[in-house]
């Protein structure tokens, strides 16, 4: 290894030879060159199905046909078994929190969010996955891992057919689910596979 | 027929920093490339192939990179392959090279691994919105901590052990001149002091966002025996992945990373994982994955990784499972370059030219790499015999 790692490579270390046409041109070291990338998103069918329902405050999840797994949102498919789902199942939309985060740093795309905010892994009563949600109507401190919750949707004038629907989660003020280890959710709703 | 014996002979680096606007992505990847070349004292022209690897084309807006980079790797009239798997994917790439070397399609391969953050937004690539789930995490912090909380509260790991890692880490980065942070004067009290962005998640605990390229020099077992400079051999090789989201996820310890890890391992013939490996090199971008990853990769018992850390068994100085010396993700974080950085490093202890930061006569080492939401694995063990 070169006595100074820190050295160029011999390779490149010469000296650069500009065309006389740019000698004394400020050298350019970056340009700023904004992007954007419009599309239109086609969810398919599982998901929406789930859309659509989220319009009627209603969380639908589907079933793998092997594992007995309950999936919310749906994919349409089972990721362990590797095959589609066999049927829909309507959620309570109710839950508990698995764990949770207290973020203090401010997110770009959620100026609304003011920070220290808690989001969660919301696990809903007969789910077999968690997904990501706000914890609101309580300090971020007070949030505890097993602790159960309900969705707090929005005014029915404001539905659309979008997860959004629910601006959190609030706590029910039901006991604590006793959290033991992560193999429980392969539990629910069916056997381990 | 057994797979060719494979050997890293050129290990090439960048120095990683916050920006590094001296260079364009093809410099910055040549500096890399032209370090392993001279290494491994070879030329452009001695290379069959190219593999490259980085993260997601969103973060600097090219797509495609490595069409546009293979005229400055010199690739330009031979196989060039890009490998795509997140966050571990400079540990996949190598593991690609090295296939190339061992199905004998190729007997002398270039692998390299890039990211120019400073050209780039992260935090904006990896929070596409969708209409199905809500926009709630800040960065990749938001997504990891709670699986971090859920490790302290099952293992009851006191709350510190994440500053010991993170402390530890960036003094260890202080014997690595490549290292992005140099932080002479950092105590552990400044440590624990720093703001909580993601709580359990301290500042400090965090990786920066580097600009970076680490390549290294593959070769197949007749050119390593004729190779005068130092040699790393390839004792295993081992990638896995799963879904990100099924019923009854081990999110702590995925089951595609203890069977990445027992597939290592066995390759490599290695029974008792902490006795017999002398250094390794773990993905840790958030400071509680070391204690996880520890119990995750058989060198500790579950719930015991957070005890061999507070024991100080993985600093590089009295440890007897050195994690890290280079100060790792958590002292540099170029993220397609990362998982890549780990395998050369690794490469680079067994051959006994680690510099300062160097575990004395290490003869085996890990290198570790993951991905995605903990879902992408790539895993190698180097040893300075051959397998």
């Amino acid at each position: 290894m070169a006595d100074d790692p820190l050295a160029p490579p011999a390779a490149l270390a010469g000296d650069v030879t500009v065309p006389p046409a740019v000698a004394g041109a400020e050298p350019v070291q970056s340009v700023c060159t904004p992007i954007r990338l419009s599309y239109t998103y086609t969810p398919g069918r599982a998901l929406s199905r789930y859309l659509q329902a989220m319009a009627g405050k209603r969380i639908l999840g589907e079933r793998c046909g092997v594992t007995g797994q309950v999936f919310v949102p749906p994919r349409g498919v089972s990721p362990l078994a590797g095959t589609t789902t066999a049927g829909v199942v309507e959620l309570a939309d109710t839950g508990y929190v698995d764990s949770f985060n207290i973020t203090r740093v401010p997110i770009e795309r959620r100026p609304d969010l003011k920070p220290p905010y808690c989001s969660a892994w919301i696990v809903l009563d007969g789910a077999s996955v968690g997904f990501m949600g706000l914890v609101i109507n309580i300090p971020p401190e007070e949030v505890r891992i097993g602790m159960r919750v309900r969705a707090v949707w929005k005014p029915d004038d404001e539905l659309e057919t979008s997860a959004a629907n629910i601006g959190g989660w609030e706590p029910t003020g039901e006991p604590d689910e006793v959290i033991d280890d992560y193999e429980r959710l392969g539990r629910v709703g069916g056997q381990q596979p | 027929m057994a797979a060719e014996r494979t050997a890293v002979i050129g290990v090439g680096q960048t120095k990683y920093a916050a920006a590094r606007r001296d260079v364009s992505i093809a410099g910055l990847l040549r500096e890399a490339a032209y370090r392993a070349l001279e290494m491994a004292e070879r030329t452009w022209s001695d290379v069959d192939a190219v593999i490259i690897g980085k993260a997601p084309d969103f973060f600097e807006g090219v797509m495609m990179p490595e069409v546009y980079l293979a005229e400055a790797l010199g690739a330009v009239g031979k196989p060039i392959m890009r490998v795509h798997t997140a966050g571990s994917v400079g540990g996949s790439t190598a593991c690609v090279a090295a296939s190339m070397v061992q199905s004998r399609v190729h007997r002398c391969v270039l692998t390299i691994g890039w990211e120019k953050q400073s050209e780039s937004n992260a935090m904006w690539a990896l929070s596409l919105p969708q209409p199905f789930a809500t926009s709630v995490n800040a960065g990749a912090g938001g997504y990891f901590s709670p699986i971090i909380r859920r490790y302290m509260m099952m293992t009851g790991a006191p709350e510190l052990i994440g500053c010991m890692v993170a402390h530890k880490d960036r003094r260890q980065a202080l014997l690595n001149p490549y290292a992005h942070l140099h932080q002479h004067d950092l105590t552990f009290e400044q440590v624990v002091d720093s703001p909580m962005l993601w709580d359990p998640i301290r500042y400090s605990e965090t990786c920066p966002s580097s600009d970076g390229a680490c390549a290294m020099v593959l070769v197949d077992e007749a050119s390593g025996d004729a190779h005068d400079g130092p040699v790393a051999w390839v004792h295993g090789t081992a990638m896995r992945s799963e879904s990100n989201s099924y019923g009854g996820r081990n999110m702590v310890s995925p089951a595609a990373s203890e069977q990445c890890a027992d597939d290592v391992f066995a390759q490599a013939g290695i029974v008792d994982r902490r006795a017999e490996i002398d250094a390794v090199e773990m993905y840790v971008p958030f400071s509680w994955y070391e204690p996880m990853w520890l119990e995750s990769l058989g060198f500790a018992s579950v719930g015991e990784g957070w005890r061999m850390v507070e024991s100080g068994a993985t600093a590089l100085d009295g440890g007897d499972l050195p994690v890290n010396c280079s100060g790792g993700v958590l002292s540099s974080n170029p993220i397609g370059a990362s998982g890549m950085i780990r395998f050369a490093e690794a490469a680079l202890q067994v051959m006994g030219a680690a510099g300062e930061h160097q575990v004395d006569g290490a003869r085996r080492a890990l290198g570790h790499a993951y991905g995605g939401g903990a879902q992408y694995y790539a895993m190698w063990i180097v040893g300075s015999g051959k397998p």
